[in-house]
């Protein structure tokens, strides 16, 4: 079916960013991982940024990412990661610095040093990828977990009165005044994947103003965590993390936006989901 | 202005995971019978309707889609 007129170098108008390796990914089939990687290493090719960006790996499925980027990277104890970020961002200011981690690195081990460096305005970008589950130790609850949602350790359903509520984490660091820029993305249909593509190239931007934080949640799928099809878990994704967590910028340039309420950042009755 | 559009698939490298045959408005993509070394049925297109919109190389997790177009 290959129509050999049209595959010549000057019709190519999108391929693998040369910033990601030839290593194949270790992650599952349709994991958002791979996508998120890609638009990471497309904004810093797009900047031409490769020599001067550093990233910071976390524990989590994501800690062979220094495998797959051709950039300088770290690797950070669980958690640690923004405390990594931070030496490497103030020993290195011209630098660009990230961080990727997920919910189970970011928002349960390493919450104190993720607050910590937003409440300090360190200078750096957040990436946080969000699936609701510890996806590489066997898919147990998270502190993002949704109320009702079956995990390996919950296999009856989160419930509030005994594991607590969903932690928002994204919602709590928009609070804070060190951050300059918070939004959460997702990456599952091609419209998303643009929209946090230009969410990455904005937080990686912020970097020049020096003025605080930027953090970027991606909400991603396990699908192997949570025992479905690729594409099945992207439409559980849509229905039922969706309402707890909606997309959307948060805070831009320093100020929440005009559609952030009180209410949609103090969710206090979390949406139960049922069907799974 | 048309498009007309050829997707070249690594298939060595595609997991056959099926979010670009979602992703794709053209409905080009299949999962192939075949599978590749790893063992996984990778996708292939089965049409000549592709527009090169690079919807299915936007989600692809692993990055195996290269998208070619021109205007015809």
């Amino acid at each position: 079916m290959a129509n050999l007129d049209i595959v010549k170098p000057e019709n190519l108008v999108y391929t693998k960013t040369k910033v990601l390796t030839d290593n194949v990914m270790h992650y599952c089939p349709g994991c958002g991982h791979g996508t998120a990687h890609r638009i990471i290493a497309e904004v810093i090719d797009e900047m031409g940024i490769q020599d001067k960006t550093i990233g910071v790996s976390p524990v989590g499925c994501s800690v062979l990412a220094y495998n797959y980027f051709d950039v300088d990277f770290q690797e950070a104890a669980h958690g640690r990661a923004p405390a990594v970020a931070t030496a490497i961002k103030r020993l290195n200011p011209d630098c660009f610095v990230f961080t990727y981690q997920g919910d189970g690195d970011l928002a349960a081990i390493g919450t104190a040093e993720t607050l910590h460096a937003a409440n300090r305005g360190e200078n750096i970008t957040m990436v946080f990828i969000n699936n609701g589950i510890y996806g590489m130790t066997g898919g147990q609850m998270a502190p993002t977990t949704l109320v009702g949602m079956k995990s390996a350790t919950t296999p009856y359903g989160r419930r509030v009165d005994l594991n607590g509520y969903p932690l928002r984490i994204t919602e709590l660091l928009a609070t804070l005044p060190g951050t300059y820029y918070v939004t959460r993305q997702s990456v599952h249909t091609p419209g998303n994947v643009r929209k946090a593509k230009a969410a990455i190239r904005k937080a990686f931007e912020n970097q020049k103003l020096n003025k605080g934080l930027s953090f970027v949640e991606i909400c991603s799928s396990c699908n192997s965590g949570w025992k479905m099809t690729p594409v099945q878990a992207n439409k559980w994704m849509e229905e039922n993390m969706f309402p707890n967590y909606p997309l959307g910028d948060i805070k831009v340039d320093g100020k929440l936006c005009e559609n952030i309420t009180a209410e949609r950042l103090v969710l206090d009755h979390p949406l139960t989901v049922v069907n799974k | 202005m048309a498009f007309k559009g050829q997707i070249v698939i690594d298939t060595e490298h595609c997991k056959g995971c099926g979010v670009c045959i979602e992703a794709c408005p053209m409905q080009c993509i299949e999962i192939s019978k075949n599978v590749n070394s790893k063992g996984y049925n990778y996708t292939h297109t089965v049409n000549d309707k592709c527009i090169g919109c690079a919807s299915c190389a936007m989600v692809c997790p692993d990055g195996v889609i290269s998208v070619y177009k021109v205007k015809c």
